[in-house]
Order: C-alpha cells, then sequence, then structure tokens
C-alpha cells in the first residue's frame, strides 16, 4: 500500500515538472523544474530498489546537467527575456502528435500481459552491479571511460575563448 | 504493483519531452526536452530490468546516463559556440542549411 502511495506521488511529481519544463515562459525556471523532476526520477530509481542509480541519477544529472545548462542560459543570456515567445508556432501539431505517441504506447502497454510482481533479486543489486561492470560489462565500461573523455575535451575545445 | 504504471508513467514523461523538443524555440530548451525523454528511457530500463530479475536493463542505464551526460555537455558547448558566431540560440533562426 505504502508502495503505491508514494509512487502516485512521485508521478505527480515528475508529470507535473514535466509538464512545466516544457510549457513555462522562462527558460531558467523550465531548468528548475528539470532539477525538480530529475529528482523524482531518482525516487522512482529508489522504489525500483535501485540505490545506486538513484545516487548517480542526482549526481550527474541533477547536480551535473542542472549546473552546466545554467551555465549555457547565463551565456547565451541576452535573448532569453521573458518578452520573447519561447515556443514556435507549432503547439497544436505537437501536442495531436505527443497525444498520439502516448495513446499508442498506451494501447500497446495494454495489449500485453507484464509482470505483477517483482521477483527476487540474487543479492545486493549494488553489488551486483559493481561486479558485473568489472567482470562482464568491462569492455563497455572502459570504452564509455574513453567516450566521456572525448566528450569533454570536445567540449572544451568548442567553448574555448577566442584567438 | 506491477511492471505497467511505471511504463505509463515513463511513457508520459516521454511525450511531454517530445512536445518540448517539437516547440520550444530556444536550442537549450530542445535540449531540456531531450533530457526529459532520456530520462523516462531510463525509468523504463530500470524498470523492466527489476521487474524481469535481469540486471543488464541497470548496467545499461548506468551507460545511458553517462552517455546522455556527455551529450549534453558536447550539446551545450555547441550551443555556446552558436551564440558567439551567430549571436542566436533560436532554432528558427538558424537556418543556413535551408535551399
Amino acid at each position: 500500500m505504502t508502495e503505491q502511495i508514494t509512487f502516485a506521488a512521485l508521478a505527480v511529481i515528475l508529470v507535473g515538472s514535466a509538464l512545466a519544463v516544457v510549457l513555462s515562459k522562462n527558460l531558467f525556471h523550465a531548468v528548475l523544474w528539470l532539477a525538480l523532476a530529475l529528482t523524482g526520477t531518482a525516487g522512482i530509481f529508489l522504489l525500483l530498489d535501485a540505490e545506486f542509480l538513484a545516487a548517480v541519477q542526482l549526481l550527474l544529472y541533477a547536480g551535473g546537467i542542472i549546473t552546466i545548462v545554467v551555465f549555457a542560459i547565463v551565456v547565451t543570456e541576452r535573448l532569453i527575456g521573458e518578452r520573447l515567445t519561447q515556443t514556435n508556432m507549432r503547439i497544436g501539431g505537437a501536442a495531436l502528435v505527443s497525444a498520439v505517441f502516448l495513446a499508442f504506447i498506451v494501447v500497446v502497454v495494454g495489449r500485453h500481459a507484464l509482470p505483477v510482481s517483482r521477483p527476487e533479486m540474487p543479492g545486493d543489486l549494488t553489488r551486483l552491479i559493481g561486479e558485473a561492470v568489472l567482470t562482464r560489462y568491462v569492455l563497455p565500461f572502459e570504452l564509455l571511460a574513453v567516450l566521456m573523455l572525448a566528450g569533454m575535451l570536445g567540449a572544451i575545445y568548442f567553448a574555448r575563448p577566442e584567438d | 504493483m506491477g511492471l505497467q504504471p511505471y511504463l505509463l508513467l515513463s511513457a508520459t514523461v516521454f511525450s511531454i519531452g517530445l512536445f518540448g523538443v517539437m516547440t520550444r524555440r530556444n536550442t537549450i530548451g530542445i535540449l531540456l526536452g531531450i533530457e526529459l525523454m532520456m530520462n523516462a528511457v531510463n525509468i523504463n530500463l530500470v524498470a523492466f530490468s527489476r521487474y524481469t530479475a535481469a540486471l543488464s536493463g541497470m548496467i545499461f542505464t548506468v551507460f545511458t546516463i553517462c552517455i546522455t551526460v556527455t551529450e549534453a555537455a558536447l550539446g551545450l558547448a555547441i550551443v555556446i559556440l552558436l551564440f558567439r558566431v551567430r549571436h542566436t540560440v533560436m532554432a528558427d533562426h538558424l537556418d543556413l542549411l535551408k535551399g
């Protein structure tokens, strides 16, 4: 019972803040709403027993992405005043496409038999993830490190001061 | 509680993100929509992984989170560079490739 209540509360927070992200007039407010949405997602991860992923979510997303987005907004600040419209002329069409997409997924999800109870995980999830990342998935893990290094170098190169 | 509510929640968040990507004029706003969509995908991955007791979904989530962060950092660097060159970050002003 507590699980249902927690899920409902998190779902309301998540959907509400997601709507605020796409609808708010001020881009800076949108980023703050995104921070709430990402924190709500961390709550969902906790509800799914994935404590490690919740921590990664908070550190990388809610910590990292929000900070760099705020930096980007400050740098490009001149053009995001409230008087400029933040949305284009295609709101109706976009709402239609999103609604059709959502309806499609709801129909597909409704037509399939899905598991209704959780199987027992073979042990502590954080430990399992750590072991898997350093044994079976060690090559993708190392490639990920290289990718992130390349990404960071690229970002620094793009944003370097003009010479 | 079953798997279904998690899938419906993630589909809702994904659709909202899709709406944001299609309607925002500011490129940073578009990136925010993409973050929402990625987030919905992560919820899906973790939920499926938990309800089938297959660990690979969670490992994959670690990878997608890291790749999304890299993508956001690079995307915002491109936005800053774009602002420096074109003095605008509005997507409908960036029509240099339009024939």
